[in-house]
Formats: structure tokens, sequence, C-alpha cells
């Protein structure tokens, strides 16, 4: 059997639906959060490489090696952020992030 | 052809003289030793207005040019989006220093940051490929991020600052899903390309991909404008942040990425017009009457502000419901008139200040303000008449083409809506006129009651020249709406 490009279109789209799961459903921890968004990025990274083979066409790598780049400087101020809040705060439940609402 | 083109480096003047001047700050920041935190943010305003002044000495109307490799477009259309960013992030510098000193708010992030985020805002506003909008958007996202969480010891803005973090990156997973799809279909990121390719396809049939596609970077780019379904960091970050910060997100973001959902939809989805226009309506309908009835029972006077900035966005948005001229002409001068009102709102919120002088809170610490400081209460009633879209003050102008464009292309029910959305916020707006003028000062007003005047020369004259574009727009609205037509003009509908 020859795995084509559906199969790897399909492989994204589940990677990337359980990243998106992960941020709603998750009740936790906000570190998991971080994790969700980061494997929705890498679910992105394998769509545009899979496109790129299969079109013989180089933008989507250079689009992905950008895509890289940025998901490391994102989630470096993620984690920044989440300590910030960690030292005012004393922990990270998502269930406590409701100081303000309405 | 193993050649390149040397690229255009003049059209990214701006740019480079923001970035040179941030990276700059950032070094004088670390190691002069006696820097002072006023000397920090007069420099960064020199550099923004430097970049106003290249930006429009470099201008020549009815120009356009591709550069880049195709990476970079400059026209009319988005010279006057770049002059709107940049005015925005000038007038918000000016006038954040007093108030941050004041609240010994002084980390020399500040200005570097919004620097830094004021060149994302560009180069989304210039972008002509996915690519290069998608390094806009995150350097200008990534830089929010910071400035949401500068102020450190304060558990709401932390709190606020992770909130816009989260959702911020799954709108950025969102967009990238979307343009790896287009990628996908139509075989390029580029944004004239792809409008050639789907000309092509749309003589026969068009594939679900691309649909699929529009619809995920059409709900990441509602994220950035905090239109309905991705509305929900918006009150959050405002209450949150300091009003400094809040006053840059709540202005110059939010045009930048209104232009770009503009030029994104009429620009390479143009042919797609009948698929996304119904989606565009359903998202500016439940934009205004979100941003009409949730503001309703706030009494954070900032909460209030981010409810009304929703609902304004679903004015907005009706202007590119109706994917005409007209509608483009409308969005930009509601964008314009949207950003002058903010300015003035946040402008007059940093110079109230209570007894220890912290920022004033909820609407109660404004009660009779009228009779400590008239000049203030009066600029600020002026506002809140403009964004309740009374006329003659501009927000009613504003709302009127909006509203025209809609009714020229057929949506009749959408601008009816807009209308009674419109009465049913003007509640709120005139509520805090009639707490600033009829309701007594209170006997033992409380810690964050408005009773201190903090100004400056700078504050003082970007509250004016808000103050005198609102009353006198409808005297002198031609340079506008020319300006505003030719932009329109530059677009490919």
């Amino acid at each position: 059997m020859t795995i084509g490009l559906d199969h790897y279109l399909i492989v994204a789209a589940f990677l990337f639906t359980i990243g998106g799961i992960g941020i709603f459903l998750n009740r936790r921890n906000v570190i998991v959060i971080l994790m969700a968004i980061e494997l929705m990025l890498l679910a992105v990274n394998i769509n545009f490489v899979a496109f790129s083979q299969y079109l013989g066409d180089l933008v989507g790598q250079i689009f992905t090696l950008f895509i890289l780049t940025v998901a490391a400087a994102e989630s470096a101020i993620g984690l920044a952020i989440l300590v910030v809040y960690f030292r005012n705060r004393g922990d990270i439940e998502v269930d406590d992030i409701t100081l303000m609402k309405g | 052809m193993l050649g390149f083109y040397m690229p255009d480096f003049r059209l990214i003047l701006p740019e480079g003289i923001l970035v040179v001047a941030a990276l700059f700050l950032v070094m004088e920041g670390v190691f002069r030793k006696n820097v002072t935190f006023r000397s920090l943010v007069h420099h960064a305003l020199l550099a923004l207005i430097a970049a106003l002044i290249v930006l429009i000495f470099m201008h020549q109307p009815g120009y356009k040019e591709v550069t880049f490799e195709g990476q970079i477009l400059q026209n009319d259309f988005i010279y006057l989006a770049e002059l709107l960013v940049l005015i925005g992030a000038t007038a918000v510098m000016a006038m954040s220093l007093p108030s941050m000193i004041k609240e010994n708010f002084v980390s020399f992030e500040y200005p570097p940051l919004i620097l830094f985020a004021t060149v994302g805002m560009l180069l989304m506003v210039v972008a002509n490929d996915f690519m290069t909008l998608f390094i806009g958007l995150e350097m200008q996202g990534l830089s929010l991020y910071c400035l949401a969480a500068l102020k450190r010891d304060q558990i709401k803005t932390s709190e606020a600052a992770l909130k816009y973090f989260v959702l911020g990156g799954l709108a950025t997973a969102l967009y990238l899903y979307g343009v790896s799809l287009i990628y996908g279909f139509t075989g390029s990121t580029n944004f004239e390309t792809i409008s050639s390719v789907i000309r092509i396809e749309s003589m026969e049939e068009l594939s679900i991909g691309l649909f699929l596609g529009v619809v995920f970077i059409m709900a990441s780019l509602s994220f950035k404008v905090s239109a309905v379904p991705f509305h929900m960091w918006t009150p959050d970050v405002y209450q949150g942040c300091p009003s400094s910060v809040t006053a840059f997100i709540a202005a110059a973001p939010k045009v930048a990425a209104m232009v770009v959902f503009l030029r994104i939809m009429a620009g390479p989805f143009l042919l797609l017009y009948g698929e996304w226009q119904s989606l565009i309506v359903l998202i500016s309908l439940a934009s205004m009457i979100l941003g009409a009835f949730a503001a309703l029972r706030q009494n954070d006077l900032k909460r209030l502000l981010a409810y009304s900035a929703i609902g304004q966005m679903g004015y907005v948005l009706m202007g590119i419901a109706a994917g005409n001229d007209e509608g483009a002409q409308a969005v930009f001068v509601y964008l314009l008139i949207y950003m002058v009102m903010i300015i003035g709102i946040f402008g007059c919120l940093m110079c109230l200040r209570g007894k220890n002088t912290e920022g004033i809170q909820n609407i109660e610490d404004l009660s009779g303000i009228s009779t400590l400081h008239p000049k203030i209460s009066f600029i600020l009633a002026i506002f809140m008449f403009s964004m309740a879209g009374i006329p003659p003050f501009a927000g009613f102008f504003a709302k009127l083409y909006v509203f025209k464009a809609a009714i020229s292309a057929g949506f009749f029910g959408l601008a009816v809506v807009g209308v009674l959305t419109s009465v049913v916020a003007s509640y709120y707006y005139l509520k805090i006129v009639k707490v600033m003028y009829f309701d007594e000062i209170p006997a033992a007003p409380s810690f964050s009651y408005g009773q201190a005047l903090v100004l400056s020369a700078e504050i003082k004259i970007v509250l004016n020249i808000c103050a005198a574009i609102i009353l006198l727009f409808f005297a002198f609205p031609n340079p506008v709406l020319q300006m505003a037509q030719q932009a329109a003009l530059a677009l490919p509908i």
C-alpha cells in the first residue's frame, strides 16, 4: 500500500483536532494548553510539507521553517507569561483563572 | 533564471526606521546606566514621528508597486492603512507617559515593544503573501502578549495576558491551518496568484478545501478584530491591563487587523464573495447584538469599552459584508473615526486619577466630575456622544456611511439591526455622560474616585486634535472621504 497525500492530511487533521480539544476540554493545567497549541502548529507543518511534496513546490517547506521559528518564540513567551502568573497566583489550575468574568 | 531583482527598500523604509529604533531602545534600556523612562519614551516617539514623516513624503498618489519577490505591495489603500496605524501608535505613545509614571509602571520594555508591535502591524498591512502576513501577525501578536503581561506584580494583569496568549495561539493555529489548505488547493501563498487560480477554477467547480481554508482564516482574523465567536479575550484584557497598554491594544491593532480582513476578502478571495458574504453578515450581526447587550450590565469602565469595541467592530464588518467600493470606503472612514474616538476616550481615562493617583475603575468614579474638571468632562462627553452616533458628531457619519453601503448592497435586515443595536448601545454611552454631569459628588469618595487630574503637554495636544476632528468632521468631511475613496479605488473590487 502506498501512503498518499490523503493519509498525511488525515493525520494532520486528527492532530489539529486533538490540539483543539486539548485547549477547550482540558480543565487541569495550563501547561497542557501550551502543549496543545504546539500540537496544532505541528499538525499544520505536516500539512504544509505534504502539500509541498505533492505540488513539487518549495514554498510550503519554507513556510514550515517560519512556523517552527515562530512556534519557538511563541512557547517562550507563553512560558514567561505562565511564570509571571504563577508568581502572582501560586498555582496554574485552569479552573482558577476566573478573577474576571461577565 | 537565477538572477534576483534588487528589492525596492524604499517601500519598507518606515518599518526599517522603526526596527532600528526599537533595537536601539532595547540596547539603551539594558546598557545605559542612568537612562530615564521619560527619555526612552521620547526617543520612541521621535522614531514614530520620523516613520510617519517618511511615509507621508514617500507617497505618490496612484502609485502601485510589488517588490521583494511579490511579498510586499504598496498602493493608495496600503498607504492609508499604514498612516492610520502609525498615527494610532504615535498618539498612544505620546499620551501614556504621565499615567505610567503615576502608576509606577516604568519598565523600559514598553517603548520598544510598542515599536515592534507597530512594525508587525505595518508588515501585516503591506503583506502581499500569506507568509509575510503570518510574520506580521505574529510580530504584532507576540509583542502585544508581552505588553499585556508587562505589569508583573498584578494578578489581574497576568491573568488577562494568559487568556490573551492562549486564545491568540489558537487563532494563529487556525490561521496557519487555513493557509495550508489554501496553499494545497491553489498551489501558492501569493495573493495575486491565488486570485488568478481561483478565477480559472471558478469556471468549473471549486473544491471544498478552499472554502474550509477561507473559513479558518476568517475565524482567526475575527479573533484579531475581536468579532463575536472569538471575542472572549477582549473584556478581560481591557479590564486587566493598565490603561496605557489597553489604549494601544484598542486603537492601532484593531485598525490593522480590520484592514487586513478587508484586503484578504476583497483581494485573493474576491471571487468567493457569494460564500464568505453570509458568514461576515452573521459575524457582524452577532457582534453588534452582543456588543450592545453585554455592555449594559457592566460597571467597570474599561470592560464596558471592550464590549462597545466588539459592537463597533460589528458595524465595520457590515462595510466588508457589503463587498463593494462604497463598503470599502465606509470601512476606512469608520476605522479612522473609531480610532480617533478610542484614543480620545482612553486619553481622558488616563488623565483622571484617584486620590493616590491610581487609575479610575468604575462608572461611579466619574460621578459629578464635571464640576471638578469641566474641560476633561466636556471632551469625554463629546467622545461619548460620538460613540453613541448622535449627530452632528463624527461617529454619526461613520455609522451613516456603513449603513448606506449595507443598504446599497441589499442588506436591509443588517442595516435595521445595526440601527436598533446602536440605539441600545447609546444607553450606556449616555449613562456615562449622565453620571458625569447630573450625579452628585459622593460624600465619601472611593479610593479610585477621579479627583486628581494628571496632564502633560502631549496629552493636551492629542486630546484637542481628537476632539477637533470629532467636532468638525461634519463641516469638512472631504479630505477624509477623498482619501478613503482613493484607498477603496486601489482595491480590485
